[in-house]
């Protein structure tokens, strides 16, 4: 009883998670009462192996996909029963996702794949009011990711690694409070993977950026304050990490 | 404001969207230039209509028409005046004609309807001016063939024009030269008539050979009147041949006595006339009495005139009001059947006919405008533009649904990037309006190509007709058959505005279908869509 009023709420967390899909007719349970707590500046590793639920974990987290059972709360708040206009809203104020895949849009530039979130924030007019200011925090956010001198590239002229730190930086210009990062190095060789790890781990400490990460890899998610490991739908051990 | 980034983007690097816009543009296009032309073509056909009837048709019910002319139109006067400009008393009764063709020697009849006219009260109600083949040149491909005859400042009359005159005389003398040896070969002739043979076609070396050249002219009943040739000697006799018109005259129709020939010099139609101003005619019809008697009216030539509808001028024979009067036996009431009226206003029409129909009895008279009158015709043609333009329309239709299916696929294929707008807090109005404008902004784009072709394609109609008639080695259009030198069109603003407006809401029609489809997708399923 002590030690949870000394504990101060979690930034997000979500509590026993059930979630299945459907196959045909066959119910295929991905978790089964997962849940995960992260404090805001935490940089947090889920590990597990393919199939063990653990993209499917940040997705209900990230409001883009919803529980059958649980719940997820924001500051204490809960929100994954939230109308769908206040989902959109929080996806795009308070989340940042990164993919493994990267996802940036093929027919637009970077600046512009970096742009997309505030364009998405703003109605027409009011992006028109603020397009300077847009542009700006925009082109600050790459400069960050160093990738100035690539602004007018369309995806399809990057390198993996550059179109991660796009991608990140696309995730990071609307300054969310959380990222959510579903195997950000899966598709980049190790030496490129250890530099988006290195930025991860920069705008954590200079920003104090909450990051749950889903990795595969160990070594990738060793490199986070606390590793979660899941398997078969479940939390199976939490390492802490007693750095710093 | 991404939407329309996205839009745009798409609208610029999808290039199977090209195809939707193709579609559309066809459509669109099309649709104009039929219908520029099909309004071209009938607003040509109501004013040819309109200008042969005049506004305003009182009819009589009956053949023998209703007496006193002028008593009749002091009414129209006094109860419609106001709204009058002019006015002219007709006769119209249905009749026969019968003519010689000058090359066979055959005798033709026709059925025709005759109208009593008085030519300057008709050209005041309509511009019979321009119909008359007196008043204007005659042009073959551009190159002026004969000058007119007249000048439009000359009041219309029954008198022939010089050329006729000398047509006739030359007839009538040949005539009269056929008859003469006609007689000197049945009967015995005195001396004088033989050596007056000589004489006679010394003043004339034209007409001396007048059997082997072209056949004379048969004498006609209508010369009757002229009574020196009731007996051959006096004809032969007489140095002065006489060729005075007839009292009757006319104006012809001229599809009544035309006909369409191959030259065999030129390879080209030529329209043959086998009447010409100067020649008599004989028109049969009927007396005004109960009970009608037939009757046979001699009457000379004039001019022909040219309408451009055809109805017009395969039937109709103008003939001075007054011989009709007297040839019908209707002079001594001054009767006619139908008084034609032109309106200051078109629009007042229905307050004239209201007015007029207060004053004549109902069972007396019809009163009717010219669109009335002709309404079976003036129907048809609007029944015909109308299912021409749902026709048409089905064309866009069709573009719309091509418009469906191409966007279902680029809905498919951007089933990631849909996924990715939404993680990034995209809303499904959001990605549904991306859809949604971009078939809007190729509804635009090809509405508007399809506007400046139709458009373009109307102004230099005649232009890519004769393009076509080049590459195709025969005549697209060819004006024998319409009466038009070119090809009409007309293109009214609302009507391009509507189809234009019509394309886009079917595009945007179309791509709610895969709009909606995009905004359903849940942003897990697309996002790991491969």
């Amino acid at each position: 009883m002590a030690e949870t009023l000394k504990m101060t709420t979690p930034l997000i967390s979500a509590e026993a998670i059930t979630k299945s899909y459907f196959k045909g007719e066959h119910k295929i349970p991905v978790l089964q009462g997962a849940g995960l707590k992260a404090h805001r500046g935490e940089f947090i590793s889920v590990i597990g192996q393919s199939g063990s639920g653990k993209s499917t974990l940040l997705h209900v987290m990230g409001l883009l996909d919803s529980p059958d059972v649980g719940e997820v709360l924001l500051d204490g708040n809960r929100i994954d029963n939230l109308n769908q206009k206040a989902r959109d809203q929080l996806r795009n104020h308070v989340f940042g996702f990164i993919f493994q895949f990267y996802h940036l849009l093929p027919e637009l530039s970077l600046l512009e794949n970096v742009m997309t979130p505030l364009m998405i924030r703003h109605s027409i007019l009011g992006y028109w009011k603020h397009r300077k200011e847009i542009r700006d925090s925009a082109m600050q956010i790459i400069q960050q990711v160093g990738l100035e001198h690539r602004i007018k590239h369309r995806p399809s002229e990057l390198s993996g690694g550059e179109m991660q730190r796009g991608a990140i930086a696309r995730a990071l210009v609307g300054r969310p409070e959380i990222l959510l990062a579903d195997e950000p190095t899966g598709n980049l060789d190790a030496s490129t993977g250890s530099g988006i790890m290195d930025l991860l781990k920069s705008l954590n400490e200079n920003q104090q950026l909450t990051i749950v990460m889903v990795t595969h890899d160990e070594s990738i998610a060793a490199q986070a304050h606390r590793t979660v490991r899941l398997a078969h739908g479940r939390i199976q051990t939490v390492a802490r990490e007693d750095a710093a | 404001m991404y939407k329309l980034l996205l839009c745009v983007r798409y609208l610029r690097t999808k290039y199977i969207a090209l195809a939707c816009i193709i579609s559309v543009m066809l459509g669109v296009a099309t649709m104009i230039v039929v219908n520029s032309v099909m309004a071209g073509f009938t607003t040509e056909m109501r004013d040819r209509l309109h200008n042969f009837l005049s506004d305003i048709v009182i009819e009589s019910r009956s053949t023998s028409g209703v007496e006193d002319a002028n008593r009749q139109m002091a009414t129209v006067t006094e109860v419609a005046g106001q709204y009058i400009q002019a006015m002219t008393p007709t006769i119209e009764i249905p009749g026969m004609i019968t003519f010689t063709d000058p090359y066979s020697g055959e005798s033709y009849t026709s059925l025709v309807q005759i109208q009593g006219i008085d030519p300057a009260g008709k050209s005041k109600v309509g511009p019979l001016h321009d119909y008359l083949d007196s008043y204007n040149p005659i042009v073959e491909d551009g190159v002026v063939q004969r000058e007119a005859l007249r000048s439009h400042d000359e009041p219309i009359s029954w008198e022939l024009t010089e050329q006729a005159r000398e047509h006739r005389e030359l007839v009538k003398q040949r005539e009269a030269l056929f008859l003469r040896d006609l007689t000197t070969d049945i009967q015995s002739v005195t001396p004088e008539a033989k050596s007056a043979a000589p004489e006679f076609d010394a003043e004339h070396p034209e007409a001396s050979t007048p059997a082997t050249d072209e056949q004379p002219k048969t004498p006609s009943p209508g010369i009757i009147e002229d009574d020196f040739m009731t007996d051959p000697q006096v004809a032969a006799n007489a140095p002065e041949v006489r060729t005075g018109p007839l009292s009757a005259r006319i104006f012809l129709g001229e599809g009544i006595v035309s006909f369409q020939a191959q030259n065999p010099a030129t390879g080209k139609l030529q329209k043959i006339m086998m009447v010409e101003p100067g020649d008599d005619v004989i028109l049969s019809t009927v007396t005004a009495g109960r009970p009608p008697e037939s009757v046979r009216i001699s009457a000379t030539v004039v001019d022909s005139f040219r309408s451009g509808m055809n109805e017009y001028d395969t039937s109709i024979v103008l003939m001075n009001i007054n011989e009709l009067q007297k040839s019908r036996g209707m002079q001594i009431d001054n009767s006619i059947t139908s008084i034609h009226i032109k309106l200051k206003h078109y629009d007042d029409a229905p307050k004239a006919i209201a007015a007029l129909q207060r004053a004549f009895p109902p069972g007396q008279v019809t009163i009717r405008t010219w669109e009335e009158k002709q309404s079976l015709l003036l129907s048809a043609v609007e029944v015909e533009t109308a299912i021409l333009n749902v026709l048409l329309f089905l064309i866009i239709t069709v573009a719309g649904f091509g418009i469906l299916a191409i966007f279902y696929m680029i809905v498919v294929e951007k089933t990631r990037d849909i996924g990715i707008l939404k993680s990034l807090g995209a809303s499904s109005n959001g990605v549904m309006s991306i859809f949604l404008s971009y078939g809007l902004g190729l509804g635009i784009v090809g509405s508007t190509a399809g506007v400046v072709i139709g458009l373009l394609f109307v102004r230099y109609i005649n232009p890519i007709e004769d393009m076509l008639s080049w590459i195709t080695g025969r005549k697209v259009f060819d004006e024998k058959i319409y009466y038009f030198f070119e090809i009409p069109t007309s293109v009214s603003p609302f009507m391009v505005a509507a189809v234009a407006f019509g394309a886009i809401s079917i595009a945007v029609l179309a791509s709610i279908l895969p709009a909606r489809r995009a905004a359903r997708l849940h942003p897990v399923r697309a996002l790991r869509f491969e």
